[in-house]
Order: structure tokens, then C-alpha cells, then sequence
């Protein structure tokens, strides 16, 4: 059984603008030890589906249905008192922005000593022990006086490491990195990459990373879903995903991306994500989609396997989707 | 009074976040620079409180004694005085030397004695009024400032919390209607209705029962529940409404989340990471008020007969007391000013981030 199951996740906000369907039928699965790849622009339901999965989501406005299975047992039907429990101890999250996520008035010690001491019963000496070994384990210099520090008076890298530390204090099965390096400067984003793959390396935690950054994607994940309004458009496995990508939103996001196409211009995606409140009729990219024809504007494409682990959902033709694809792969090899 | 102070709430200097890695100085010497430069701070805060009453005492001076509205010599007199009278009082004042003469000596007094006159109703000196005065205004605000955060705080948390729930309108709209409420009217109410004199349901002291703590602690007590109350509704509504609206805001930030994230049962996210971020700015605004009501709080002093500064300036205003005016405005002043020192300094007390 996979460590976590989501099934037809289905995730609706009211607003006073309307319902917003942040999540349309969403299923996953992310076995013990792997890294799964979330791709997909902001708006695309991502995050909302990283929440759901810690119960974030529980607002008086907000409807789930679906499930979110973490062992077998459905989180999205369990008791506040026994998800409380779940959350940071067997899953956590990293946030995006380290610097508003930390608590601006509380020293970076006691933050982390706080949620080891939400789980366990141990005393504030022996949690700061381990506060400080967690610091120590996410490589920031001289831990014993950072423990006393304020969140302000860090770096942003920095930050994040104890955001990381404070996540994977408690030896999480689960870390849901949301955009973990969007907040950083570029220098910083591989080093936090790195100390988050390393980390899962040393722990065997399993990894949900959440990012628009297919580049990032690249670097460690070992399947990919890529979403696009509230749905999974594509999934395979990494290598699948990037060497025969399938789904014109997938091609879009990789010639948007500087790296794989090297010496030949971008060719960013025409138009912006949809508002989830009035999704497209059929396809919801068929608007933005240079591909698009008859049935695209009528009729949602399900999410039907091309070859056994990678499926897309996507009308085009099953040949043309290949062909277009390799040539993207062969544009980059050349490149 | 249900006023909001003039000045605005301090308004704390966010240290923009350094991205230079952690500070490269041992945390000794960091934490003692750090307190050498809070000394600076407080010491600047004083100055600059000092020129503030500076400024007071000249605009006082300038509108009670230069403006010819008030002739002070005429005042001292009395309705029936001759001409000659007149003459001789403004010159046995010193009123017929030169105006900054006059401001100049009036300083002195004050800076060196504390010196603020004599009240020219029955000659007894101002200072001596108004410090005897003092403890009844204490009483009230201390008393009135109990009631009105033990009632904000948790009605302000439960109305957050319980957002747009039956318990929530219904405690914001009573909160409308306290702050629209008139000391004086809501006085006037109390005291009909539960006063033992002319009350409807005689269950306390009512006006002018005003009773020392040092004689009789107990009708100490009682003769300010209702001053208390009375004080404290607008108060109590306003603080109510600002403590909701401060714990709805941070509710919704990045942090809280994290909180959530981590497993911390509601109750401590809540009262330990929502609370303490939402009370921090109600702490400087409360600091201010009191401040304020320790210059006197003149409706709820007069309503109820209370001998208190604010009782002192009714009185002062009514038989145009110059001096005794003039004393009970320095005051408040001084108390404002301090409140708004000892305000800063707390501040950079509860935010690490405020920089001095």
C-alpha cells in the first residue's frame, strides 16, 4: 500500500466573487522514500492540494470531498484531536516565505521546541537538546546561539533551514515542501534543494515538492504530477515526463523554461491561468492551447495512460503527441 | 472620556531584515550593546518629552496670559473691583512686566518648584489642589482600566474566534452601542437606576459618595463600581472591537498556519501565538489611554461628584480659574507625555524587531 493516497480530491472555496474550485478531482499516490514532483503555474491547485493533506483546509467555507489516505486511514474524515496529532509528526510542511511563516515574536529555539513538545511529553531541556541538533543537522553555523535568535534576524536561507529543521524534527513520514525556495535568492535555492534531498536520503522521508519550477523538478524528483486548474494533466515518472513530455501545457512549461532550451529563445505560455471560479468548458486549457481543436472546448479529457506509469489527459492523438513531444526532447539535445 | 487620544499610537520602526547571515558578534556583547543603545532610547525620549511640556507651558502662558480675552489682573479682582484694584493686583503679580519677563518667571517657578500658582477663587495653591486630587483620579482609571480589559480581552477573542456566529453580533452591536453612549447620559442612567439615593433599584453609592481608600477601603470600593463601569463601557466596547479585529487579522497570517502545521492544539494557537501578536499594539494604545484619564476624567469626575484633577478642571473651567486651568492642562500633559515614553520603551520590550 502507498504511504499516501489522495482520491478524487475535490477542494471548493465560496467566496463572495463565487465558488472556487481550487481542486477538481485530484488522485496521487507517493510511496515511502520518494519524491513526487508537483508542477503547475500558481492557481493551478497545487498548494490548496498540500493543505488539504494537513487538514489546513478546514475553513467554514470551504468544501472537501474525496479521499487522503496516509496509511490507510482516511485524514479527511478523521477527528480535529487525532489530525492535530498527524500534523508535524508524521507530515510536515515547509512553507514558501520562511520570514512571515516564523512567528516574528518568538525566538527561533523556542518555535522548534514548541512543536517537538505538541507530540511528545519530554521537558524543555531535552527538546531544546533536540532543537539543537536539528539546527545543527540543517547546517546552520553556530545552532546554540541561533536558537536564541529572532526570526528577523536571520537570512532568508537561513530561515528556511529552520523552517526545514523545524519540520523534520520530529522525523516526519511525510515533508510537504510548498515552494520551498521560491522566497530565496537564487544562490540559496540549490543549497536548500540539496539539504532537502540529503535529508530525505538520511531519514528515508518521503517528499511531496510543490513548485512552478520545472527546473527544480528536475533536479530531484522521481515522478511528476504537472496541474493545470485544479487537475493532474500529466504524470510519470521524472525521466517519462521530461524525455517524452505529452500534454501541450507540459511542452508550454518546458520551452518557458531557460535551461532546457538553451541558446534558442522562450516561448512562454500565451495567456494566464483561468479563473477557477469559471473554468473553461471542457479541456480548461483548450484557450490557451496552440493545439486545440473540436472536441477541446466541449469535452473533459480524462487522464488516460500512454505507455504503463505516464498518462496524460489530452485529445490529440496519441502519435502526434509523441512525435511533438521527442521533438522537444531532440530540440534540447541539440541544444 | 471616550476620546481617542490626539496623538497617534506609536507606530514601531520595523527593522528591515538583514540578509547578511547572523550577526558576527558574540551575543555578550550584542546583548549589551543592545541595552547601552535602549539607555540612548530613553534618554531621547525624554528630551523630547521635555521640550513637548516646553512647548505646553509657552501655549497655556501665551493663551491665558497674553490673549486679551482674559485679563488676569480683572479676574483676580473680582466682579465688583475698582479700577485701582486692578492696577495694584497687576502689578503685585508682575502682570504689567514685560510678557516674556512673565513666562520667564512663571518657568522658574515651575521647573524649580513645581510651582503652578495660586487659584485665584480661594487663594490656595494650585500644586497642593491637584496632588491632593490625584489619588481619587488614580482610583478611577486604575479601577475603570481593570474593568474594561478584562471585559475587552475575552470578548474581543471569543468574537474572533466565533466570527460571524450569533455570540459575535450580538456582543459587536452592545459594542456600537457602548461606544455611542455618553458618559453622561450612560452616568445620568447608572445612577437612576442603581444609585441608593435616587435609584430605581438602590444597590450603590451613588454621586458624591467618593470615599478615600486610606478611610474606608471597602466604600472605597463601592462608591466607584459604578464610576467604574460607567468609565469603562465605551472603553471596554472599543478595546473589545480592536482586540477582535487584531486577532482576526494575525488569525490569517503565514505564521499561524505554521502553528497549525506543527500540531499545536487551537487553544495554543490562539492564546500563544495569535494572542501575543494581537495584544502587543493594544498594550501601547491602553499605556496612552491611561495617560489620558490620569489627566483627568472630566464627564465621569463631574457625573459622579468624584473629587478627582478632572473634577478640578470642571470646576476651574466653570469659574475661569486661570491658574487652576492652566495647572490642571500642565498635568494631563505631563502624564501624556509619559505615557507615551514609557509606551515606546515598552514596546521595544515586546517586539524584538522594533529597533531604537
Amino acid at each position: 500500500m502507498a504511504l499516501l493516497e489522495i482520491e478524487d480530491l475535490r477542494v471548493r472555496f465560496d467566496t463572495r466573487d463565487g465558488v472556487v474550485k481550487a481542486v477538481d478531482g485530484v488522485s496521487l499516490t507517493l510511496d515511502r522514500g520518494r519524491t513526487l514532483g508537483i508542477v503547475g503555474e500558481s492557481g493551478s491547485g497545487k498548494s490548496v492540494t498540500a493543505l488539504t493533506v494537513m487538514g489546513l483546509t478546514r475553513l467554514p467555507n470551504a468544501t472537501v470531498e474525496g479521499r487522503v489516505l496516509l496509511d490507510g486511514v482516511d485524514l479527511l474524515r478523521l477527528p480535529g484531536d487525532d489530525l492535530r496529532r498527524i500534523r508535524g509528526k508524521r507530515v510536515a510542511i515547509v512553507f514558501q516565505d520562511p520570514l512571515s511563516s516564523l512567528h516574528p515574536l518568538y525566538r527561533v529555539g523556542k518555535q522548534i521546541v514548541e512543536a517537538i513538545q505538541a507530540h511528545e511529553d519530554i521537558s524543555e531541556r531535552a527538546a531544546r537538546a533536540r532543537a539543537l541538533e536539528a539546527l545543527r543537522e540543517v547546517g546552520i553555523p553556530s545552532p546554540e546561539d541561533r536558537l536564541a535568535s529572532y526570526p528577523h534576524e536571520l537570512s532568508g536561507g537561513m530561515r528556511q533551514r529552520v523552517m526545514i529543521a523545524m519540520a523534520l524534527v520530529l522525523d516526519p513520514e511525510i515533508l510537504i515542501a510548498d515552494e520551498p525556495t521560491t522566497a530565496l535568492d537564487v544562490t540559496v535555492q540549490a543549497q536548500v534543494l540539496e539539504l532537502i534531498a540529503e535529508l530525505q536520503r538520511e531519514h528515508g522521508t518521503a517528499v511531496v515538492l510543490i513548485t512552478h519550477d520545472l527546473g527544480v523538478i528536475a533536479e530531484t524528483a522521481d515522478e511528476v504530477d504537472v496541474m493545470y486548474a485544479g487537475r493532474i494533466v500529466e504524470r510519470g515518472s521524472l525521466r517519462s515526463v521530461l524525455d517524452g513530455p505529452e500534454h501541450p501545457y507540459t511542452w508550454g512549461l518546458l520551452q518557458s523554461l531557460p535551461g532546457a532550451t538553451r541558446g534558442r529563445r522562450l516561448h512562454p505560455i500565451a495567456g494566464s491561468p483561468p479563473s477557477l471560479i469559471a473554468v473553461p468548458a471542457g479541456c480548461p486549457f483548450h484557450p490557451r492551447c496552440p493545439y486545440a481543436f473540436s472536441p477541446c472546448s466541449e469535452v473533459v479529457p480524462p487522464l488516460v495512460e500512454s505507455e504503463p506509469g505516464h498518462a496524460n489527459a489530452c485529445h490529440l492523438p496519441a502519435a502526434t503527441k509523441r512525435e511533438i513531444g521527442l521533438g522537444l526532447r531532440t530540440g534540447r539535445a541539440a541544444a | 472620556m471616550a476620546t481617542r487620544p490626539a496623538t497617534d499610537p506609536p507606530v514601531p520602526r520595523v527593522a528591515p531584515a538583514r540578509d547578511g547571515g547572523p550577526p558576527l558578534t558574540a551575543p555578550g556583547a550584542l546583548a549589551a550593546a543592545a541595552s547601552s543603545s535602549l539607555l540612548r532610547y530613553v534618554l531621547r525620549r525624554i528630551l523630547w518629552g521635555a521640550f513637548i511640556l516646553l512647548i505646553v507651558t509657552a501655549l497655556t502662558f501665551v493663551i491665558f496670559y497674553a490673549f486679551p480675552s482674559a485679563d488676569p489682573a480683572a479676574l483676580r479682582a473680582g466682579r465688583s473691583a475698582t479700577p485701582q484694584l486692578i492696577a495694584e493686583i497687576r502689578q503685585s503679580l508682575g502682570l504689567d512686566k514685560p510678557l516674556y519677563v512673565q513666562y520667564w518667571r512663571f518657568l522658574k517657578g515651575l521647573v524649580l518648584h513645581f510651582d503652578l500658582g495660586y487659584s485665584y477663587q480661594n487663594q490656595t495653591s494650585v500644586r497642593s489642589e491637584l496632588f491632593a486630587r490625584l489619588p481619587a483620579t488614580i482610583s478611577l482609571t486604575a479601577g475603570a482600566f481593570v474593568v474594561w480589559m478584562l471585559v475587552a480581552i475575552p470578548v474581543g477573542i471569543v468574537s474572533a474566534v466565533r466570527r460571524r456566529s450569533l455570540v459575535d453580533r450580538a456582543v459587536m452591536g452592545g459594542a456600537l452601542v457602548a461606544i455611542s453612549a455618553p458618559v453622561y447620559w450612560l452616568g445620568l442612567l447608572a445612577l437612576f437606576l442603581f444609585s441608593n439615593d435616587i435609584g430605581v433599584v438602590p444597590l450603590l453609592p451613588g454621586a458624591g459618595s467618593y470615599t478615600p481608600f486610606t478611610v474606608d477601603p471597602w466604600r472605597w470600593f463601592t462608591s466607584l463600581l459604578l464610576p467604574w463601569f460607567v468609565l469603562a463601557a465605551a472603553f471596554a466596547a472599543f478595546y473589545a472591537r480592536m482586540v477582535r479585529g487584531n486577532v482576526l487579522e494575525v488569525l490569517g497570517e503565514d505564521y499561524i498556519r505554521t502553528a497549525r502545521a506543527k500540531g499545536l492544539p487551537e487553544r495554543d494557537v490562539v492564546f500563544r501565538h495569535a494572542l501575543r501578536s494581537a495584544l502587543t499594539p493594544i498594550v501601547t494604545i491602553a499605556g496612552l489611554d491611561i495617560g489620558i484619564l490620569l489627566g483627568g476624567a472630566i464627564l465621569t469626575e463631574t457625573v459622579f461628584n468624584i473629587p478627582g484633577v478632572g473634577r478640578y478642571a470642571y470646576d476651574s473651567i466653570v469659574n475661569a480659574d486661570l491658574p487652576a486651568i492652566q495647572g490642571t492642562v500642565l498635568f494631563g500633559a505631563v502624564f501624556i507625555v509619559t505615557a507615551n515614553i514609557v509606551v515606546d520603551v515598552l514596546y521595544a520590550f515586546l517586539d524584538p524587531r522594533v529597533r531604537y
